[in-house]
């Protein structure tokens, strides 16, 4: 789960990371006036995406523009999402911007420190264009991270940035984050660091050990992971519903393909049962581009005669005319079939089979 | 473990297996599952129901009375989440030298921790994996039964049920298998790719190595370096092109950050190291029917 930029921020100061002083607001009128207070100030938008100074979310302010600045940020989506919040921050023009974040090295399976003197841009950018700016240093995840490891990376750098370091690596593991970024972390008149950007990402796996509120949203997404699915719209009119995660890649890329554009990516997890087929149907066919829809499931653990029972509910209940194709193979294989005949259903008996049918009658005009 | 036939991947008809989690629902489903497989499962562990049985296997307060009285070797993990890490120290300080974690949803900074603590000693496959079988001799997870045959193509995922699907399909068309792992969706993993392929490589039954990777990470990549070091011909198959950057898709794992994990670069790097790429899991068959007439 991404935090907010606030939030984030809100954490940093906890664990005794400085960062500007600032308030949120969600009016122009607040922003303006929390503004007016701090003399020169910067709007921030809060979403949860990269991007946001390109697309104009964030903007230096003076008193006289402030309120019709605000306004603006407020009015803006970037990259599809709409901008609600505003940070409203002290400007600190720092003499100096570097990088420093923790994050997981997968392939080491240890956290690792990443520092840079080149803070304020995009990390990965910075990685390509000079790879030799770039500082990491591995981080035994029982030991913890060691003093020498800290003196090294602050000689590299050419600033002490041991105590920032410290507490970094402090909030990332008590707070099972699997990314703490200061990008820029600015060196500020009196020599003092500032983290004047906060990114924090927590692993979803540790949400019930940490108190951190889920957005709460009607989206499909969210619909779908309060039944124990995964969901994800994509720009295509090919509605999925596959159990496993991978399998359900893989039928999306055969839909490709196929020549065939995925409408969503869903996994229903094993052991789904008849509702929770029933269910994903409804989440999948809310998206009105949907113009098919391919139901591909492997038995085991999850049933492919209930499965069938779902389809068959769904359909008699809803009375969609949506083509649906469906292919189910293993436990209770047979049954299923036999349920689906009556139904309008079409069979397929192959991933490529399913796929290619899908594609065929979604190009149907 | 075992003397004489381990050699073969970590198990055979001789493992001596304990379940962790055995009185749960999934523990005690899967236990019977795994029996009727014909896997030795010796001892059940859970705390508090030591003296009871399940399917008439003896459960154990702790994994280290079921080591003493049974001699297990290997373990598979159902606990819940919370308390998978505490269970998987467990068992590596009571001695078991391969633990397989069913699994889903372990913070991954639990498994960073397990991992280096197993670093020298364990051998962990998991977490939120289906786990490893050998045909005809043992299976220590929970990939459906029947759907297995012996014979020499090694098998190594990320994935659950597209390794079962495409494992049908060798079966279906008369490929037998080696040894099938799968080494889980988290985005860190005990067992590697890399690890996998060094196993078949040495595996004397193994002739050709089916990788199957999907978004995410570099496991992948880290792998394809060893492809050209191996004797045996690698068939890669990646899914997830049509992934968007930076959504989750469904395994933990498996997530485009930034420009790094696509299908795409994975595709590149398995193939520049050698490997036949396979655009499907009827092409997976037919590369697999044809790298073995090759041979």
């Amino acid at each position: 789960m991404k935090l907010y930029e606030f939030v984030a921020k809100q954490l940093f100061r906890k664990y005794g990371i400085a960062t500007p002083e600032g308030e949120v607001a969600d009016t122009p009128e607040s922003a303006a006036q929390i503004a007016g207070r701090l003399g020169r100030a910067v709007i921030k938008a809060q979403v949860l995406t990269g991007g946001r100074g390109k697309a104009g979310g964030i903007a230096p302010v003076t008193q006289s523009n402030a309120l019709e600045t605000a306004k603006r940020i407020l009015g803006m989506s970037i990259r599809g999402l709409q901008v609600r919040k505003l940070l409203v921050e002290e400007d600190k023009s720092p003499e100096k911007e570097l990088y420093l974040g923790i994050t997981i090295d997968r392939g080491k399976r240890r956290p690792v420190l990443i520092a840079s003197r080149l803070g304020g841009v995009d990390i990965e950018e910075a990685a390509r264009k000079a790879p030799g700016s770039i500082i990491r240093t591995h981080i035994d995840p029982l030991a913890g991270l060691f003093d020498y490891q800290v003196r090294t990376v602050s000689r590299r750098l050419g600033t002490d940035v041991g105590d920032v370091a410290f507490r970094l690596y402090r909030l990332f593991i008590e707070r099972d984050c699997t990314l703490a970024e200061i990008n820029p972390l600015g060196v500020v008149a009196d020599g003092s660091l500032c983290a004047l950007d906060a990114k924090i990402t927590v692993d979803d796996s540790a949400l019930f050990r940490q108190p951190f509120m889920e957005e709460e949203s009607g989206s499909p997404e969210a619909i779908a992971k309060k039944h124990g699915m995964s969901y994800v719209a994509l720009d295509g009119n090919i509605g999925c519903i596959v159990n496993g995660a991978g399998l359900a890649m893989a039928s999306m890329d055969l839909i490709k393909g196929f020549g065939g554009e995925p409408a969503n990516f869903m996994d229903v997890r094993g052991g789904a049962g008849a509702e929770d087929v029933a269910d994903a149907l409804s989440i999948v066919t809310s998206n009105p581009n949907v113009r098919a829809v391919l139901v591909n499931i492997f038995g085991g653990i999850t049933r492919c005669d209930e499965i069938a029972v779902g389809i068959r509910d769904f359909r008699r209940r809803m009375d969609i005319r949506l083509p649906v194709v469906v292919r189910l193979t293993g436990t209770g294989e047979a049954e299923a079939r036999r349920l689906l005949l009556s139904t309008g259903v079409i069979a397929a008996d192959s991933s490529e089979d399913g796929a290619r049918q899908v594609v065929a009658l979604a190009h149907q005009p | 473990m075992a003397q004489g036939r381990w050699w073969l991947l970590l198990i055979s008809r001789d493992t001596r297996v304990i379940v962790q989690g055995m009185t749960g629902k999934a523990g005690s489903f899967q236990a019977r599952q795994m029996l009727e497989f014909g896997t030795n499962i010796v001892a059940g562990v859970s705390p508090g129901r030591g003296g009871e049985e399940v399917h008439g296997v003896p459960v154990f307060d702790s994994v280290e009375e079921g080591v003493a009285e049974t001699g297990a070797d290997a373990s598979v993990i159902f606990v819940p989440a919370r308390s998978a890490a505490d269970a998987l120290f467990e068992a590596d300080d009571a001695g078991i030298g391969l633990v397989v974690c069913i699994t889903e949803g372990v913070p991954v900074k639990d498994t960073m921790r397990v991992c280096r603590y197993f670093e020298g000693r364990a051998r962990l496959i998991g977490p939120n994996c289906p786990g490893i079988t050998v045909p005809g001799e043992c299976k220590i997870g929970i990939m459906p039964n029947g759907i297995h045959l012996p014979g020499r193509v090694g098998v190594v995922s990320r994935s659950g049920t597209l390794t079962y699907e495409l494992v049908e399909l060798l079966t279906r068309n008369g490929i037998g298998q080696s040894t099938s792992i799968g080494i889980g969706g988290d985005p860190v993993p005990g067992m590697s790719f890399l690890d996998a392929l060094s196993l078949f490589e040495k595996d004397e039954k193994t002739d050709a190595v089916l990788l199957v990777g999907e978004i995410g990470g570099t496991s992948e990549e880290d792998a394809a370096g060893f492809i050209h070091k191996m004797s045996k011909p690698v068939i890669a198959y990646v899914v997830g092109i049509t992934a968007p950057p930076e959504k989750t898709m469904g395994h933990a794992g498996a997530i485009i950050s930034g420009r790094s994990g696509t299908a795409q670069d994975k595709i590149y790097a398995l193939e520049k190291g050698g490997a036949m790429i396979a655009s499907g899991p009827g092409d997976v068959v037919e590369k697999v029917k044809r790298t073995l007439a090759k041979n």
